[in-house]
């Protein structure tokens, strides 16, 4: 299954809800444009709701590492909601969980921006 | 590959198609051989980033280029090999993914991805290319949460 993304605002943060599989390919491709696409338009508090991605590879985690360091360069945040078990050890084991700013909940996440 | 059977092996392209094809395949070998389902994730996730490394950063999508992809039962070991034609890799050019420098790197993580999930992990030089055997124990302790070092 390949990535399928829908964005939505809520209190003037875009919630974008990705489903499928953030794999080299078509999937880190998708994740890119979505938020290049946000970024252009002036949406820099971004949250990514992963809770339908079921599967991240190498290539997936540097998407994540880059539209984390692409929207902090143009003075936005982005953070990441309702990790799968998954993709949470893979972001505990290359320590990236310290990185990120993760939720485990839309509303908290929602109002966590500044 | 049932479980009677000791050896398996593809000839595959240099292609993205090749690196999903892969992940399938373990995923489907390591489920009949009997890993529960963290090992078969860890297993087909170790796949994939070796299919990767064979495709992009050996044979570099070279349509000549082929990567041979060979699944062997030995005892309690499951035993995946993944050959390309590349130039090769040098071990040493490869930083520590997790030193706080590289963090937020983008790309680097495949290697360290496989020696966490998979018992043994040996990259070699073989006569065409770079040779990656990655080793599994059948009956093996569970490498959930493992953390392995560069």
């Amino acid at each position: 299954m390949s990535m399928k993304v829908g964005s939505r605002q809520v209190d003037g943060v875009t919630i974008v809800d990705c489903s499928g599989r953030i794999t080299l390919g078509e999937g880190s491709v998708v994740l890119r444009d979505t938020v290049r696409d946000l970024l252009a338009k002036g949406n820099k508090k971004i949250v990514l709701n992963l809770q339908d991605v079921n599967y991240i590879d190498s290539s997936g985690i540097g998407e994540l590492v880059s539209a984390f360091t692409t929207t902090k360069n143009q003075v936005g945040e982005l953070k990441l909601l309702n990790l799968t078990k998954k993709v949470n050890d893979l972001l505990q084991i290359t320590k990236l969980y310290t990185v990120f700013d993760v939720k485990d909940d839309e509303a908290s996440a929602v109002k966590s921006f500044k | 590959m049932a479980m009677t059977e000791q050896r398996v092996s593809y000839t595959l392209d240099s292609s993205l198609e090749t690196i999903d094809s892969a992940e399938e395949k373990a995923t489907i070998i390591a489920t009949e051989l009997g890993f529960g389902d963290d090992e078969v994730m860890q297993i087909s996730m170790a796949v994939r980033e070796g299919a990767v490394n064979a495709v992009l950063h050996g044979n570099a999508y070279a349509p000549d280029k082929k990567v041979i992809l060979a699944f062997e039962r030995i005892g309690e070991e499951l035993v995946i090999t993944i050959r390309d034609q590349g130039k090769g890799l040098d071990l040493s050019k490869i930083p520590n993914p997790l030193a706080p420098e590289n963090l937020l790197k983008t790309s680097g993580r495949g290697i360290f991805l496989m020696r966490s999930f998979m018992d043994v992990v040996e990259i070699r030089p073989s006569q065409t290319g770079t040779e990656l055997k990655l080793i599994k124990r059948v009956h093996g302790p569970t490498a959930g949460g493992k953390e392995a070092s560069q």
